[in-house]
């Protein structure tokens, strides 16, 4: 079942690099629908009571103890659904674009985008850690052709700057992977799978030290400070379609990786390093606000929003208990849909003016009410605005925050202000005020831009007042994955 | 003392007699044929010779008896001189794979107007008449056929010796035909003779130390023979500083032939001045036989001394990483960034020959170390004839064009070039779902597994650095703008397509499922003594 919701979409990815080139954004397009309708499916053949589920397991490399193996949790199924339901959207976004002769075409784009979802949804339920790795890495050449062939000048350099860090990540991570490799292969049985290094016991000191090469990766992943620093080249230079598979669908392997692995299968080291998370954490969440009000390239600026985010999301998981770790999931999935409507719009915004600047820009509202409003609902969600989802899961980590030290809870309250003078502030310059002298009036949303950002904005109002169904499946995992942490923490008390 | 004449186990000895013949048998046909037939003659010749060899080499593999209860299998040949066990036999399978695609390389006159890669009369000075009419007349060095087969049978004999001697004769046969190959370029032929001097020179020199190590070592155990030196060893008989001496001494020709740090100082000029075919040839030809000998040397002979080469190995490892990643960073030519890419990629293998694990000392389904750098080495043998094989695709008016920013908007001329290209270049970087990330993870594995830890992180360090070079390859290729024309691609002929075709599936396969390959190096099993 699972191998399908990963063969789909790269099925694709191979049809779209042979049909004839007329056809090739409108098939495209049915297989990122058919991907998402049949992710629906195995969304609707979840059982919600949690626990892996619809299983794949099949020995792929036996001198090294590798399966092809796949599995589905509450967690996994969170990113599933996020994932088909946002690759839609971003091809109609860039259906014009993707023509640009600056790019590969519209093949490469409509090919490489759906190869990037397939890689990713494999990623999402890879129960192996080692098969896990190989498409942790797969992703970056999609994800790399996609900077390097379309976006701004420049982009060459910020697709090799992309590639270079998260490699580096990826290498990093590889030596953990292998490292917890040979401490199974000493208990007497080497394997990979993820249940079989779950049931091991590692020594503290060894914990820590693979602890740490897991959390680099991802943190570099995720971005969390003091790796963040191609996020913002990388989201300026690409295109914003690309930009919303990297941030809303890519980046969050970091932090999936997180829970996964670093609290699932080395809780203990987890705990040791609290402190540490934690402070880099609220220095992502305070730092990446404050760069971002001061950035002038709108790309630029909803690029560092998320160093923020995912600060919060960090701080969710690495708090230890129920509510941060529910709210951080939870805000991997709002983040994934906020992000999406900002960079869209943002996107819809640069081609009509031609421009990235904020300063360049302004007046858009009185001209195109539809665009400046999505727009505004897209930042408002970002600051966390009542009756739009975000607002639950910043509430419920910074509610944890607050259990975890009150110290730590108010800093991340700070977040909550900066955001809405990054927010608003972004809106003022941009919508609001006289026409700038010289630029043509803005012409408003067309059909096919309302039909991307009306999904988006139902979806973030939508969870906004009625979370439960998301809660329900995330709920589950967070309980089970908190009895392991949660049990290892009595041990190492007594 | 009694001479007493070896019995020779002919059927054994096949696919190495086979390559010999072949050898001999084109000398004579570049004696006696005329001009006109020898190119079909050679070709047909050497291929029919290397399929022959390699059948030859599986019919042996499924024969050969087991030793030490299935551990190891194999017998010792020709009076105890050649070992044809398992580890031989898949390097010789490896060898002859490769040289295969070698021929096919050499073969290969569709790119520059009917003539091969070779000089038309190696003899003729450069800008001389001699060297416009042999231009004129489209002559071509046939003899590069049966050279390369020398240099087979070599890379056959050297990792298959048993003895100090019988290794120093396989080093000189294989290294003999690639000092002449190397100058025999028809393209700016002074840089290749050049290349060739230095080649020979150094290679000259190490195989003097080679021998002088040989000597010390027969001071030590009073054999040359490897099974008598791992007994000395053993019962620590002899001199300690004549065994120190005598190993340093031989590790610096073994190391030599692998372009390990710091005798790694003719790869680039070599690689960058001899013809591409035969740097494709030799680059993974060479690699993959010194590698077996060096570990045939190490863990038989030395095995038990372990002790006192690992810490050296340690040292050497790091080094060739760091060494070949940053400087081929600072390259501008893609056949010298290529070659400190292999004095790297020498490190990688290193870092699997440190871990010395038989499969008795791991639990069942662990990788042994030879295991590892078996498969490795079968990775980075079919990645790099195939990415030199795609390099001498790659033309503008003055022939070959190796300057990188040459290469720049290749994406967009040639796609599948290109794209053929970044497939072999982001292999030898070891990304996953190639057959790089297999043998990287191999290596790793064991090294880490025999405790060399400190190794290790060196390994993914030098890797990070390995990727941002690849990737700067990639970058100019797809992502720059053409300077001037921009690089154009030549239509090759069949032979070279199989090669190319053959390197990127290997590479994608063995990435996908290395479980087959990795089950016959395990197959394989210990060298005998």
């Amino acid at each position: 079942m699972l191998t399908v919701l990963i063969l789909l979409p790269l099925l694709g990815a191979l049809v779209v690099a042979f049909v004839p080139r007329a056809q090739v954004r409108p098939v495209g397009l049915a297989f990122g629908l058919a991907s998402l309708v049949y992710g629906l499916v195995v969304a609707s053949r979840y059982d919600v009571d949690g626990g892996m589920q619809m299983t794949e397991t099949h020995t792929w490399i036996e001198a090294m103890g590798v399966h092809y193996a796949l599995g589905l949790d509450g967690l996994g199924l969170m990113m599933v659904l996020l994932t088909v339901a946002i690759v839609p959207p971003v091809m109609l976004a860039s259906w014009k674009e993707s023509e640009s002769p600056a790019g590969g075409g519209a093949r490469s784009f409509f090919a490489w985008v759906l190869a990037l979802e397939a890689m990713s949804l494999a990623v999402y339920t890879a129960t192996d850690v080692l098969l896990f790795y190989v498409v942790f890495e797969a992703t970056l050449i999609p994800a790399y052709f996609l900077i390097g062939g379309f976006g701004r000048s420049g982009r060459g350099r910020a697709a090799t700057k992309f590639l270079i860090y998260q490699l580096a990540g990826g290498l990093i991570l590889l030596a953990s992977v292998v490292g917890l490799y040979v401490v199974s292969a000493d208990a007497g049985n080497p394997s990979f799978l993820i249940s079989d290094l779950a049931a091991l016991d590692i020594d503290p000191i060894t914990q820590r030290w693979l602890f740490v090469g897991f959390f680099v990766a991802f943190a570099i992943k995720a971005p969390i400070f003091p790796f963040h620093t191609w996020l913002a080249d990388t989201s300026e230079k690409a295109t914003p379609s690309t930009s919303v598979l990297l941030v809303c669908v890519l980046d969050k392997i970091g932090t999936f990786g997180m829970l996964r692995f670093c609290l699932g299968l080395l809780p203990d080291a987890s705990q040791w390093a609290t402190p540490v998370v934690v402070t880099l954490a609220l220095i992502s969440i305070v730092y990446g606000a404050l760069i971002a009000i001061g950035q002038d390239d709108v790309l630029r600026l909803i690029g560092l929003t998320s160093l923020s985010h995912f600060g919060f999301i960090v701080l969710g998981i690495f708090v230890f208990n129920a509510t941060g770790g529910t709210g951080a999931v939870l805000y991997m999935v709002n983040h994934g849909i906020a992000t999406a409507l900002m960079f869209l719009v943002a996107g819809f915004l640069i081609n009509r003016t031609g421009t990235t600047l904020i300063s360049e820009m302004g007046g858009v509202e009185k001209h195109a009410p539809i665009l400046a409003g999505s727009f505004l609902i897209g930042g408002l969600a970002a600051c966390g605005l009542p009756g739009l989802s975000p607002f639950v899961s910043e509430v419920m980590v910074i509610i944890a925050a607050f259990d975890h030290h009150w110290l730590v809870g108010s800093v991340s309250v700070l977040a909550i202000v900066l955001a809405a003078i990054y927010a608003l502030w972004m809106y003022q310059r941009t919508m609001t005020g006289p026409d700038l002298e010289g630029s043509a009036p803005v012409a408003d949303l067309d059909r096919r831009e309302v039909g991307i950002v009306a999904p988006l904005v139902l979806a973030l109002v939508l969870f906004g007042f009625f979370p439960m169904p998301l809660l329900d499946v995330i709920n589950p995992f967070v309980h089970d994955s908190l009895t392991s942490v949660g049990i290892s923490l009595e041990g190492g008390h007594q | 003392m009694d001479f007493v004449k070896p019995s020779i186990d002919y059927f054994e000895l096949s696919p190495l007699l086979i390559v010999f013949a072949v050898a001999c048998l084109g000398v004579v046909v570049e004696a006696f044929l005329p001009r006109a037939l020898r190119y079909r003659a050679q070709v047909v010749l050497s291929l029919v010779g290397l399929v022959a060899a390699l059948v030859g080499v599986v019919l042996v593999a499924r024969a050969v008896a087991t030793y030490d209860d299935g551990a190891a299998r194999g017998i010792l040949a020709v009076g105890g001189t050649v070992a044809i066990d398992g580890p031989s036999l898949f390097i010789w399978g490896l060898v002859l794979a490769l040289a295969i695609a070698g021929v096919l390389l050499f073969a290969e006159r569709h790119l520059d107007g009917g003539v091969s890669a070779f000089a038309g009369q190696a003899a003729a000075v450069p800008g001389t008449d001699a060297e416009t009419a042999a231009i004129a007349a489209q002559r071509e060095h046939t003899e590069v056929y049966p050279l390369m087969m020398f240099a087979v049978f070599g890379m056959m004999l050297f990792p298959a010796s048993n003895d100090l001697l019988t290794m120093f004769v396989g080093l000189e046969v294989l290294s003999l035909p690639l000092y002449l190959l190397s100058g025999l370029a028809r393209r700016r032929r002074l840089l290749s003779q050049e290349a060739a001097l230095k080649y020979f020179l150094l290679g000259a020199f190490s195989s003097g130390f080679f021998l002088y190590g040989a000597a010390l070592l027969y001071g030590y155990a009073g054999s040359m023979d490897f099974a008598a030196i791992n007994e000395a060893v053993r019962n620590d008989v002899g001199n300690n500083s004549l065994l120190l001496i005598g190993t340093g001494l031989l590790s610096v020709g073994l190391l030599f032939k692998v372009g390990a740090v710091p005798f790694q100082a003719w790869t680039p000029d070599v690689y960058q001045g001899a013809p591409t075919p035969v740097v494709a040839f030799m680059a993974a030809g060479t690699k993959v036989a010194a590698f077996g000998a060096l570990l045939r040397l190490f863990y038989v002979a030395l095995g038990a001394d372990r002790w006192s080469w690992q810490p050296m190995l340690w040292v050497i490892a790091v080094l060739s990483m760091f060494v070949g990643a940053i400087l081929a960073m600072t390259q501008s030519d893609i056949k010298r960034l290529l070659a400190y890419s292999s004095v790297a990629h020498t490190g990688f293998i290193l870092v699997g020959v440190i871990g010395l694990q038989g499969s008795d000392q791991l639990a069942s389904g662990e990788i042994t170390s030879l295991q590892a750098v078996l498969f490795y080495l079968a990775t980075y043998g079919f990645a790099t004839v195939g990415a030199f094989a795609v390099v001498s695709l790659v033309r503008d008016s003055g022939g070959e064009t190796t300057a990188l920013a040459r290469w720049a908007g290749l994406g967009k001329e040639s796609p599948l070039v290109a794209a053929v290209f970044a497939f072999f270049l982001l292999a030898l970087a070891g990304i996953p779902l190639t057959a790089g990330f297999v043998g990287k993870l191999a290596v790793f594995s064991v090294a880490l597994a025999a405790g060399a830890w400190p190794v290790v992180v060196a390994a993914i360090a030098a890797s990070i650095l390995a990727v941002a070079l690849y990737v700067r390859v990639i970058k100019v290729m797809f992502f720059d703008e053409p300077v001037g024309d921009g690089p154009s691609v030549a239509y090759p002929s069949v032979m070279t397509a199989t090669t190319i075709a053959v390197g990127a599936a290997v590479t994608l396969v063995l990435g996908i499922v290395p479980g087959p390959v990795l089950d016959l190096a395990a197959v394989a099993g210990e060298f005998i003594r």
